[in-house]
């Protein structure tokens, strides 16, 4: 009877151990903070109006960052745990984890990074940007948006789920190879969770995939041809082309591994004629263009910062669109580069080989494509472009790490090593994570109205380069020597040690990197005025459609679709004198609930199928069937603004921004605030907070 | 005719939807073809078990082909009669391309039931874990295609045919076909490549 | 938008900061780890040695590239800043065809170069490829357990756990599967590189040690909690010690029957080395044949 009602679940289930017993009480903590300050400043429905059934791409956007830096951290706390681990267990001592839980920490660690860090920035970017860069005032399915968003926030909540019910997650490495994650070896309820927070918010990323491809290529503005679109679009419509192709490869397969463990099916088993090699190519064929879908938007980034920073138009517009698609095409050909002594023969290892060393092509084409529009240009050297050269440095390093391990003899000595670690890092980290900071301190302004501060950046940035640096060398010289991943205690004979305790002290270095961007944004609300866009909307000089709005831009984005005649269109358009402008009814679709709603049936099916919880399936996925076929029978989901209130909008934003004054005014005085200034503005805050008893008023 | 009067926005968010089904079909297809690609490779894993040669009926395996084409057939039919705003040809075309799949379905349930009776499941080996997952897939798309089109002909009634519900009908259609086509590769690869 | 920048340090002196910085972190590495086996590049077998020469080539190539590319990415960056009014502004240039044309004929040269040796060393270097010697090589078959290694002599009827022998220039060939264990990879960097052990499956590592000595070896593909401590030692003797060493290790009184393989397949980490004076001939054919059964037309990898 009882397992009628709650499955699997027992009194045990609940959290306790005290590994997992720290997160439980800061997520429930988290909870109880978030919901008194929403009661206390009355903003329940304004938090639900505004924001959480929102369509608006910005605003969603907004949300894939708030919700990305908060794994970012979590993330990261998984790295610090790791880092210290292998620092401290060498000979005699064996660390202050067990193997299980170590091996818990660095699985969670590569999904959380991957699934709800990387993919979680690149989707805020797309939402926000691309609708601007294209003249759109939205997504093509603001419904879809909305959904894709809340799944993958029901992505987010499964991983953690763990904290709260189960105390274990996978500890099988990021990719829970078969036949570890099997039934026979993987007993605990772990990889059930892994497989259902990658296969809903794997699904959110499908929908979302489809919806950016329909954007890009049905509703750009007038005269915007494919071959006029700005490199960050191009580089999101490859990346989502990729995506869409590839994220369905993922949840057959996370199905199948649920299969063999939930209905004793035999695709991976090791009996039953099973075959794991099988899930091997499977997850791989997934896995490998996966990281490409993370890498494409942060190119576009890049060509698009290196180009309005030297004030030049990008060297050869049409290389840099085919170098992406070539990356992407070749992407989808390289898969067994993951596994080439898993023992295939020669000849197919050449193969994987080569064209694994064919897609350098590309990428080099793009490097190239770079410098030669930075040549004879007149560079700036602000954060964005600190984080270009960063990258520059830290993913060459990467690439060549890679080309290396392309070749199948030199990949037998280095595979599972710390050298491959070392690799995936230099050009995750150095290709996208800068890549999304670049992109964020660059787009920062549009935004929200005022540039970040400079100085706190640069500190930052050179942290992130030092820290790099630190904890990464050393690991390729590990796996120079030998030194296998995953390890959770070593022999004192191999002398790996000193070179952990390195690591350790560089991801200190990080994470003080970490510290001071988060400082940087406050420091940067804090001197809002100081750093305001008197510009109109355009701080960078910009050639790209989203610098001809306001900074932030309306709900509707633009009054008018522009016209475009070429490539770098806004800065074709501020060499003319516009037309003068005319309004017209623009229809913008309305908020909606319907993403939340599924997500949450979505969220507790997932769980259900977890702790084997039968009922709830049930309930779970005819709810929302039936909420799918309400909204998809409904004709009541737009609106029309009509012109003059559209009018009236303008006219009052237009008198309530910042006068244009001369730019070089602001700041030639002295430079933005320090660190110093920074901890003396918040200490006297706090200590104004408790001189005056300001807590007896809320 | 339903199609005169609508407006440039409609007709281009029309035209946007159906691209974005088209995509949606497309990696249907693909979580298909990884389910295909599974098949091509265990379905010798028999763990000595008796293949597909023994166990499959040719007959039974025709004769649900057959009602699935007829039944893209009259689901043609029926898109043809909403197009000219014939709410009740509509309604009745759709409810034979529905009896069709339904009886597809029994069609397919039934040999189900039978391969378990006999002790054929899908924890049996790798061979039949394939084949059960292939085809139960294919029989859960056909479900919710029943269940879409059971819907879709209650609005029918409720609110007749409108610009809106043509573009939901042709979803509709291009899915139940989409369905039909994936059924003719499971035909062909599975059934008649088990006696081959 | 012009940031104040009177207090910062010039282009030129932070990239001065960087290049010390990284050659100060080059040199605490290598003090930290003096004396220490830096396996990749300590090549002790034929195999190894093959591989360390293709990293060499293969990085020096890369390196010959990225360095000056990198370093023109960087001079050009530092050249056309805004501060440097001498350098000349185009601000937008239309580049001709040829320009277009040698931006991806050079990349392209230089992998045709790099697959050029890469597809020949592939197979040269196959694991699967028997070594070239007019020595007769011996047979090891392998099976990993949770979480030990058990190495089989066919030849000489001795069996050990986590402690292998060879003799030293002569081809060995080990065959590798597994039992009850996920997969797991056999790794004597040393030596050579690595091949994974599954179940059902028979890989087959051909290597020739070239250096007497202890080699660690272990398995770089997790395989469950216990993985850290799969770990054994390759001890590269001279033939006559080896000869020596199979004779005492037959007289050992310890037997690998079916009670003792069955203790062995139980989970157990950290193994210490244990040595036995004979097994059952059938034993690895039956393992195979556990999971072979499942899987017709499956078995063995060319």
């Amino acid at each position: 009877m009882k397992e009628l009602l709650v499955g699997k679940l027992t009194w045990d289930s609940l959290p306790h151990e005290w590994t997992t017993i720290g997160g439980t009480f800061t997520i429930i903590l988290t909870g109880i903070i978030l919901s008194v300050v929403l009661t206390r400043t009355k903003r329940w429905k304004w938090l639900w109006k505004e924001w959480l059934t929102s369509v608006d791409p910005k605003k969603i956007g907004i949300m894939y960052f708030i919700a990305g830096g908060v794994m970012l951290l979590r993330g990261g706390l998984d790295a610090l745990m790791i880092w210290l681990q292998q620092a401290l267990s060498s000979g005699d001592s064996q660390g202050y984890l067990s193997a299980q839980h170590f091996q818990e920490i660095f699985t969670a660690h590569g999904n959380i990074m991957v699934f709800f860090v990387a993919m979680a920035f690149i989707f805020g970017l797309i939402n926000y940007i691309v609708p601007l860069q294209i003249g759109a005032r939205d997504l093509a399915s603001p419904l879809m948006n909305t959904l894709g968003f809340w799944l993958f926030i029901g992505g987010i909540i499964m991983v953690n789920m763990f904290f709260v019910f189960g105390g274990e997650y996978a500890a099988t490495g990021w990719l829970a190879v078969a036949p570890l994650s099997g039934k026979e070896f993987s007993p605990g309820v772990g990889v059930d969770y892994w497989i259902w927070s990658l296969m809903i918010s794997g699904v959110g990323t499908t929908l979302g995939a489809i919806n950016f491809i329909m954007t890009i290529l049905k509703m750009r503005a007038p005269g915007m041809t494919l071959f006029k679109m700005p490199l960050f679009t191009w580089g999101s419509l490859c990346s989502m082309m990729m995506a869409v192709t590839v994220f369905p490869l993922l949840t057959a397969t996370l199905f199948l591994v649920y299969f063999d463990r939930a209905l004793g099916t035999h695709f991976f088993t090791t009996i039953g004629g099973g075959d794991p090699m099988m899930y091997t190519n499977l997850i791989w064929m997934w896995g490998h263009p996966e990281v490409y879908v993370l890498i494409l938007p942060a190119f576009g980034v890049f060509s698009e910062v290196v180009s309005t920073f030297s004030r030049k138009s990008i060297a050869s517009y049409k290389s840099a669109v085919f170098g992406m698609i070539g990356v992407s095409a070749f992407a989808l050909s390289v898969w067994l580069h993951h596994f080439f002594t898993m023992g295939a023969g020669a000849d197919v290892n050449a193969f994987f080989g080569v064209m694994t060393m064919v897609i350098a092509i590309p990428t080099s084409v793009l490097v190239f494509n770079w410098i030669a529009t930075m040549y004879k240009g007149r560079i700036r050297f602000e954060t964005p472009m600190l984080w270009f050269l960063g990258f520059v440095a830290v993913f060459a390093i990467g690439g060549i790490s890679g080309v290396m391990l392309a070749v199948p003899p030199i990949n037998f000595q280095m595979h599972n090593s710390l050298f491959l670690v070392a690799h995936f890092h230099s050009t995750v980290i150095g290709g996208v994570l800068f890549g999304v900071f670049c992109a964020l301190s660059y787009w920062f302004p549009k935004f929200t109205g005022f540039r970040l501060n400079e100085r706190l950046g640069r500190y930052a940035f050179w942290c992130w380069i030092v820290g790099f640096c630190m904890s990464f060398i050393p690991m390729y010289v590990l796996g120079f020597m030998g030194a296998s991943r995953r390890l959770n205690h070593y022999d004192s004979s191999t002398g790996w040690q000193p070179l952990f305790i390195l690591m350790l002290i560089g991801g200190i270095v990080i994470a003080v990197g970490v510290a001071l961007q988060l400082a940087q944004i406050l420091a940067s609300f804090i001197q809002k005025k100081r750093l305001l866009d008197t510009t109109g909307g355009d701080p960078w000089d910009g050639r790209s459609l989203e610098w001809s709005t306001p900074s932030p831009p309306p709900f509707y984005n633009f009054v008018t679709i522009p016209k475009i005649t070429s490539s770098d269109a806004y800065w074709e358009m501020k060499k003319q004198i516009l037309p003068k402008r005319s309004y017209e009814d623009i229809h913008m679709p309305k908020s909606t609930g319907v993403g939340i709603y599924i997500s949450i049936f979505a969220t507790l099916a997932s769980f259900a199928f977890v702790w084997d919880i039968i009922w709830l399936i049930v309930v779970s996925l005819i709810a929302i069937i039936v909420i799918f076929v309400i909204r998809g029978f409904s004709e009541d989901s737009e609106y029309i603004i009509p012109a003059h209130e559209v009018q009236r909008l303008e006219e009052a934003r237009i008198a309530k921004a910042p006068i244009a004054t001369n730019a070089h005014e602001n700041n030639s005085s002295e430079e933005d605030m320090g660190l110093r200034e920074l901890i003396m503005v918040v200490y006297r805050f706090v200590m104004d907070i408790i001189k005056n008893k300001r807590w007896k008023k809320w | 005719m339903v199609e005169q009067a609508i407006s440039h926005h409609e007709a281009e968010a029309n035209d946007r939807v159906m691209f974005g089904f088209w995509i949606y079909l497309m990696t249907d297809l693909l979580m298909f073809a990884v389910l295909f690609a599974v098949y091509a490779v265990l379905h010798r894993n028999t763990v000595g078990g008796e293949s597909g040669h023994e166990l499959f009926s040719l007959p039974l395996a025709l004769s649900g082909t057959l009602l699935l084409l007829t039944s893209s057939f009259t689901v043609g039919i029926a898109m043809i009669a909403a197009r000219r705003g014939n709410k009740t040809q509509t309604l009745l075309w759709f409810g034979v391309t529905f009896a069709l799949g339904l009886a597809f379905l029994c069609l397919e349930l039934w040999e189900f039931s039978t391969l378990i009776g006999e002790g054929q499941t899908m924890q049996t080996n790798a061979f039949l874990s394939s084949f059960f997952v292939l085809l139960g897939t294919h029989g859960l798309h056909i479900i919710f295609g029943l269940l879409w089109m059971g819907i879709t002909m209650g609005y029918i009634i409720k609110r007749g045919l409108n610009s809106n519900m043509l573009r939901k009908l042709a979803m509709l259609s291009l899915f139940w076909h989409f369905l039909d086509i994936v059924w003719i590769f499971i035909f062909t690869i599975v059934y008649l490549g088990a006696f081959v | 938008m012009a940031v104040n920048r009177k207090n910062r340090l010039k282009p030129g002196w932070i990239g001065l900061l960087v290049l010390t910085g990284l050659v100060d972190l080059g040199l605490l590495i290598a003090y930290l780890i003096q004396g220490k086996n830096i396996a990749l590049f300590n090549p002790k077998g034929v195999i190894a040695h093959e591989q360390f020469s293709l990293m060499m080539f293969v990085s020096a190539v890369l390196f010959a590239v990225a360095i000056p590319v990198i370093f023109i990415l960087f001079f050009t960056a530092w050249k056309y800043r805004e501060s440097n009014t001498k350098a000349k502004h185009v601000p937008d240039s239309r580049h001709s065809k040829l320009f277009v044309l040698s931006l991806w004929l050079f990349p392209t040269a230089i992998m045709l170069v790099l697959a050029s040796v890469m597809w020949p060393a592939t197979h040269r270097l196959a694991p699967q490829k028997s070594i070239d010697s007019s020595v007769k090589p011996i047979t090891i078959q392998v099976i990993t357990l949770r979480w030990k290694w058990l190495f089989l002599y066919p030849e000489q009827g001795i069996a050990t756990v986590n402690f292998v022998q060879i003799p030293v220039n002569t081809p060995v060939k080990f065959e590798m599967t597994a039992d009850e264990t996920p997969m797991s990879s056999f790794w004597i960097p040393n030596l050579g590189g690595q091949l994974y052990a599954m179940t059902s499956h028979v890989n087959r590592l051909n290597l020739m040690a070239d250096t007497t000595g202890d080699y660690p070896g272990s398995t770089p593909e997790i395989n469950g909690a216990g993985f850290a401590g799969m770990k054994f030692t390759a001890r590269v003797s001279s033939d006559k010690d080896f000869k020596q060493w199979v004779q005492t290790v037959g007289q050992s009184e310890s037997n690998l029957d079916t009670a003792t393989y069955g203790e062995l397949l139980l989970p157990s980490q950290n193994n210490k080395v244990a040595l036995y004076s004979a097994f059952d001939d059938s034993l690895y054919d039956n393992v195979i044949m556990k999971y072979n059964g499942s899987m017709e037309g499956h078995g063995h990898h060319e």
